[in-house]
């Protein structure tokens, strides 16, 4: 399976540990592994040659300085000019200061673009704006049914037209009703279009033209190879757009196309898809995307993800309970929900460094969190405050309630004591065995 | 010359008598280019952007910088790392060991070697089997939906053959009502479940309907979903279950659809699939723009599964049979 770069580095670069400086040689033995794997990451070759250059450049005459090793050294240089190409700090959308803020999607065929209009609607009207979405592709079957289902889903205003009406037309109506009806936003869904169809890419213009939307939004697949580049290169060409959403980042495609297009066009990458669910759409972050396409996890999202699921209120009534040894079988199920609401357990766990690597072809069955969920729910209010209760017949029943089995029963309370014993510890200070406790979680 | 439609499907019996295939009626609304125009209009864009850069390499001299650009070509077409370290080096020794000479033997034993990698395994259909089960899965965007409905028609025009449609995506929004059109485009059976029916379900009425209205092919179409979701991966295996257990061969055939733009990423996915339904066969989408499509060669090269049928287009017959050498001289010519 993949090795990440960061282990290939560290591999090839490992006599030069206590030699002081990096010579030429080793630098060209790195920068063999660093073209490799960024065309194994679908960055497209002209920018690969580019990027290299440029590492070499910093890289030569480097010293050996700290607490870096020399593959760590090289990594940094690499991850800080992979990170200064894709863009610094995040970008965000340009709102209008007279609203209808006119949003329009486009991209090819397949890219995700009427899952990502219902995303960013949801997202946008999560931070309170009033949303519409509008259904101009009239070629796809079926596309504008699928944008009114998805809008029903996050509850936003759809206008469409059907699939008779020209859709320069339908977008022109669209703007003109939401500005009537006093909407924050306005997205405009396009059909999918290849970029050297001269008559679509004309009439995306034309749209541009009759609509004047204050972002042009390009949704492009993480699993986009060197194409990424034409493609890119064809839409800022025409409609001159101003960010770009990534699709299916949820998948393990490196997602070098990012690299390739921002490289490329300029343009920043405003947004991240990342699940089929609508709720998995988030801003993008340069230096977090450096990172997967290095293969070095991605601690970050990690943090601002536990962060946002987490409700502190909670958190400050869970830490006084830890303190006073109170921490309850009820308890128990509540982190269970809170950690299940950042999503499916892999996907947090692929976000780790080092983790990623160890734990991927680990199968993490959801179905085992429905089942202590189950067991617990089957339980009495009484014995889940006082788990010590849970004896023979109660077991039984137990077991039976949540249609598992006693020995099930057992392993769950088996578990929500040695998990009482690390929170205890970490309660009051001592940092537990993470390491262990992930062997055992793993099994 | 390209490989036709009865070059791809075994059937039994006879062409009509006169000998000559019947003539397909015209898709509806369709714009039509002569039979190979639009293949071949796509397949020159690939060839000119490539022209120039094997051409400036293989009739100079032979340097390091001549594997070198040859390599970026093949890079540039997404064939990836270690399928063009393979034939470059192949070539290479080829060339030091004087069996070539001069760049068009090179140039022609180079389009061999590709042609002789995308040729692998079985690349033809077996439609003989009554009902012929055929299940397609893919990634999310990769052209499922669309590969069928042109499939059902070319089967039900061209072939003759009934054909029922079964809408095993059951997931996106509207997906069965975009099969549902196609259905009527092609004229053919069409089976949906009731509301959050499961895929493996709908496979099952499916070929349960065909078994007993006498159909000659069911085409199941599935959601579409990224090889790391084990669980959806799960319940594709669970797809395939079901339908071996109405019928012990089938399904006949199951075809992974890969969009032409990825990248090195459809490696990952044809190995995934592979591993979940035991795929049989590639339909290679979206050759019309300018992506090369070379991750079918990967593919091919690492995995052993052929690509049996390409798509060129939006319309019903931008469906069509692939063909290795014209793929092979597309990607470098």
């Amino acid at each position: 399976m993949f090795e990440s770069l960061g282990e290939k580095l560290q591999a090839t670069l490992a006599d030069v540990r206590g030699r002081g400086t990096l010579t030429e040689d080793d630098i060209n033995a790195a920068m063999r592994e660093i073209r490799l794997a960024l065309l194994e990451a679908d960055v497209n070759f002209k920018v690969v040659r580019s990027f290299t250059s440029s590492v070499k450049e910093k890289a030569l005459g480097a010293d050996i300085v700290g607490a870096l090793n020399p593959g760590q050294q090289v990594i940094k240089i690499v991850s800080d000019e992979l990170t200064e190409l894709m863009g610094g700090a995040a970008g965000d959308l340009a709102f209008s200061p007279r609203p209808p803020t006119i949003v329009l999607m486009a991209g090819l065929q397949g890219s995700g673009k009427t899952t990502a209009t219902g995303k960013l609607a949801r997202y946008l009207k999560g931070q309170g704006s009033s949303v519409a979405v509008a259904a101009c592709d009239v070629y796809r079957p079926a596309a504008v049914e699928q944008l009114v289902k998805v809008a029903g889903q996050v509850g936003v205003a759809v206008y469409e037209q059907g699939t008779d009406e020209n859709p320069v037309k339908i977008a022109k109506w669209a703007a003109e009703r939401a500005r009537s009806e006093g909407k924050d936003v306005l997205i405009v869904d396009t059909a999918g279009r290849l970029h050297v169809d001269t008559e679509l890419m004309d009439e995306l213009a034309q749209i541009k033209q009759a609509i004047k939307p204050h972002d042009i939004l390009l949704v492009v697949d993480a699993m986009t190879g060197q194409d990424a580049v034409n493609v890119a290169e064809q839409f800022a060409a025409v409609v001159d757009f101003d960010g770009v959403v990534m699709t299916k980042l949820d998948g393990d495609a490196r997602g070098g196309a990012a690299l390739s297009v921002k490289a490329v066009t300029g343009k920043p990458i405003l947004f991240a898809s990342t699940g089929e669910k609508l709720d998995q759409f988030e801003r993008f972050y340069p230096d977090r995307m450096a990172q997967r396409i290095l293969g070095m996890g991605d601690v970050m999202t990690l943090i601002e993800k536990a962060q946002s699921g987490y409700d502190e209120t909670q958190a400050a009534e869970l830490e006084r309970k830890l303190r006073k040894s109170e921490f309850d079988l009820d308890d128990f199920l509540d982190q269970m929900r809170q950690i299940r609401r950042l999503g499916p357990l892999k996907s947090l766990l692929g976000m780790i460094p080092g983790i990623g690597a160890e734990l991927r072809n680990v199968n993490i069955d959801e179905r085992d969190f429905d089942r202590l969920q189950s067991i617990i729910l089957s339980m009495t209010p009484q014995e889940r405050r006082h788990p010590e209760l849970i004896k023979g017949s109660r077991r039984l029943r137990i077991a039976k309630g949540s249609g598992t089995n006693v020995q099930a029963v057992k392993q769950l309370i088996k578990q929500f004591e040695q998990s009482r014993k690390v929170m205890r510890q970490v309660a009051q200070g001592k940092m537990p065995d993470l390491g262990a406790l992930m062997r055992q979680g793993g099994r | 010359m390209a490989r036709d439609w009865s070059d791809i499907f075994i059937v039994d019996g006879q062409p009509p008598a006169d000998g000559r295939q019947p003539e397909a009626e015209q898709p509806p609304g369709t714009r039509r280019i002569g039979r190979f125009a639009r293949l071949r209009e796509s397949l020159r864009k690939t060839r000119q952007a490539l022209q120039s850069e094997i051409q400036a390499t293989l009739f100079e001299d032979l340097s390091d910088e001549t594997w070198e650009r040859l390599e970026e070509a093949l890079i540039y077409a997404d064939v990836g790392t270690s399928t063009t370290a393979k034939v470059v080096a192949q070539l290479e020794q080829e060339a030091t060991e004087d069996k070539l000479t001069g760049g068009q033997e090179l140039s022609d034993r180079l389009v061999e070697l590709l042609t002789e990698i995308a040729k692998t395994g079985d690349d033809r259909i077996d439609l003989r089997a009554e009902p012929t089960v055929i299940l397609v899965a893919g990634v999310n965007g990769t052209g499922k939906t669309t590969t069928l409905g042109k499939l059902a028609w070319h089967l039900s025009k061209e072939l003759h053959r009934s054909v029922v449609l079964a809408a095993g995506d059951t997931f996106r929004a509207a997906a069965v009502e975009q099969l549902e059109i196609w259905a009527q485009r092609a004229g053919v059976g069409f089976v949906k479940g009731g509301l959050g029916a499961d895929s493996a379900s709908v496979a099952f009425d499916a070929i349960d309907q065909a078994r007993r209205q006498g159909a000659d092919v069911v085409l199941i179409d599935t959601a579409g979903r990224l090889h790391t979701q084990d669980n959806l991966m799960a319940e594709l295996t669970k797809v395939r279950r079901v339908i071996a257990k109405q019928i012990p061969e089938a399904p006949h055939e199951t075809l992974l659809t890969v969009d032409a733009t990825t990248g090195q990423n459809g490696l990952r996915q044809a190995q995934m699939f592979a591993e979940a339904i035991d795929v049989t066969g590639i339909v290679l989408t979206k050759l019309d723009g300018t992506a090369k499509g070379g991750i079918a060669l990967a593919i091919a090269s690492e995995l052993g599964i052929p690509v049996k049928l390409i798509g060129v287009g939006e319309q019903l017959e931008d469906l069509r049979p692939f063909d290795a050498g014209e793929f092979a001289r597309a990607l470098v010519s």
